[in-house]
């Protein structure tokens, strides 16, 4: 038998309580460390050793060709590799929606996605949503509609609402709560955020034509 | 995370050397919202993962060529892709429904269906419908295929039948028997993108007279796998589809199922809610029917 988790009960019971409860690692120096660090220390001397994936990505629209180590994550190839500090990671176990891009035009949490799995991608993040100097209709309606309060949540709650839009052009206020239930706001500016995608329709569906 | 080497294979036949290249060291990796949440909470620690990104042609959903009704799925197939599949709607809806109820969309895009079912969550959405409708999944290794239930499939505790050198590469759903009913019901006290405190599925074919032609049931999150309540579908089997016996069916899956204490209930609760929700399952399914 393999084992998918390589565990023993109680250590399944462990790791279930752990990921349920949306919990940090309790011990291990990654992600809380990673996220206060600056970018020198973020690769580490076991990571040096294996700096050695190297791959392509059209962020935005750029080509990178970059040398990542395996376990780069997303979130932080697009921060630290690229600068792309748009793209916000907050609970790191893919639940809270913040770190939302799109993948080949489909909406990924880059906080679960690896890196080095991505090569030949197209990425678009929150800063790939201007064009020409022009906000993207979703971003100008969550200004004009008071969309955020704090804003840590804003670029994933923009790019989810644009992958909504792009799948379904004129959703219903209920499919778009169904959709953006996977973008938490602990501002809990909920209703702002709907009305903003709600009045984004029209002028999404105009830029369009 | 710990160190690894990743292996970005292009074909399956690639994969399979790498699989026996570096054997119980290695782990296979899909969408990776089970896997790398593992990784970075160091439970667990693979020395190479295998992503099959780039593997293509698994990621189909196509009819049956076998003349058998029902569908295959391609185990590359994003969750979201069977949610929202027209032809998953039409011809198994039950299907297309549970996996609706999977996590939120932007996991569901990511997450893969042999990616979930290899997991071995006990909680999943997905095993207990499947296990209604008598899916079979197909593991092939670099020297052939063989051909496992979905309940048998499912060992234990995040184990599964997947053996060294093998991947799953698709999954038979049977389509729902002529003029039945199906249901799917996650019991959520808490968020809409939890796993559920109980999960019921059930296919309900009445027959003559208001007998039970035949019955399926499966319970998620309550126990070390899912759960098939043969015993819930001999009480119904062959007998009137009544109120006394649909609450007897439902009544005897407290024997059999094992739920955990957690912070979506207790144990006892759970057993409670199991009963509960079997029962309604059942309704429900019989009034899909058209016959209820």
């Amino acid at each position: 038998m393999v084992r998918s988790a390589m565990l023993n009960r109680s250590g399944c019971k462990k790791m279930v309580s752990f990921l349920r409860h949306h919990l940090q690692p309790a011990d291990g120096p990654c992600q809380r460390v990673w996220r206060v660090i600056p970018l020198a220390h973020l690769i580490t001397p076991a990571m040096e050793d294996n700096m050695n994936q190297r791959i392509n990505l059209k962020v935005n629209g750029t080509n990178h060709e970059i040398e990542v180590p395996a376990q780069r994550l997303l979130v932080d190839c697009l921060r630290y590799d690229l600068g792309l500090t748009g793209t916000k990671e907050g609970c790191s176990v893919g639940v809270c929606g913040a770190c939302t891009v799109l993948v080949n035009g489909e909406m990924s949490a880059s906080c679960l996605t690896l890196a080095a799995t991505l090569d030949g991608a197209e990425i678009t993040t929150i800063e790939g949503l201007a064009q020409d100097g022009r906000l993207h209709p979703v971003q100008q309606s969550f200004i004009d509609n008071g969309g955020f309060q704090c804003g840590i949540c804003t670029p994933g709650q923009v790019m989810a609402a644009k992958a909504l839009l792009d799948v379904n052009a004129n959703p219903t206020e209920q499919e778009i709560r169904d959709w953006m239930m996977g973008n938490l706001c602990r501002c809990t500016g909920y209703y702002k955020i709907l009305e903003s995608i709600v009045k984004a329709i029209g002028p999404t569906q105009e830029a369009l034509k | 995370m710990i160190d690894f080497e990743l292996h970005n294979p292009n074909s399956l036949a690639e994969a399979f050397n790498l699989l026996e290249t570096y054997g119980e060291d290695a782990r296979v990796m899909a969408g990776g919202t089970a896997l790398v949440l593992q990784m970075k909470q160091r439970l667990a620690q693979p020395e190479h993962v295998i992503s099959l990104r780039r593997v293509v042609g698994l990621n189909q959903i196509e009819e049956s060529a076998n003349g058998s009704a029902g569908l295959k799925i391609g185990a590359l197939c994003a969750q979201q892709q069977v949610a929202t599949s027209q032809l998953v709607k039409d011809k198994l809806s039950l299907v297309a429904e549970t996996y609706q109820h999977v996590a939120t969309p932007r996991i569901r895009y990511m997450a893969t269906v042999g990616g979930g079912l290899v997991h071995g969550d006990p909680s999943q959405d997905p095993p207990p419908s499947l296990i209604a409708l008598g899916a079979s999944l197909t593991l092939t290794s670099a020297s052939g295929q063989r051909v496992v239930s979905m309940e048998d499939f499912l060992i234990d505790y995040y184990e599964t039948d997947v053996q060294p050198g093998e991947i799953l590469t698709d999954v038979f759903i049977p389509t729902a028997p002529a003029g039945s009913g199906v249901a799917y019901l996650k019991f959520l006290p808490r968020t809409a993108d939890d796993y559920a405190t109980v999960a019921v599925a059930a296919v309900v074919t009445p027959g003559e007279g208001n007998l039970c032609q035949d019955v399926r049931i499966a319970l998620g999150a309550v126990g070390t796998t899912a759960i098939h309540a043969t015993q819930a579908e001999e009480i119904l089997r062959g007998r009137p589809l009544t109120e006394d016996n649909i609450r007897a069916a439902a009544a005897s899956v407290k024997d059999v199922v094992d739920p955990l204490d957690d912070y979506r209930g207790s144990a006892d609760y759970k057993r409670e809610m199991a009963e509960v929700f079997t029962r309604r399952a059942i309704q429900q399914a019989l009034e899909n029917s058209g016959r209820g």
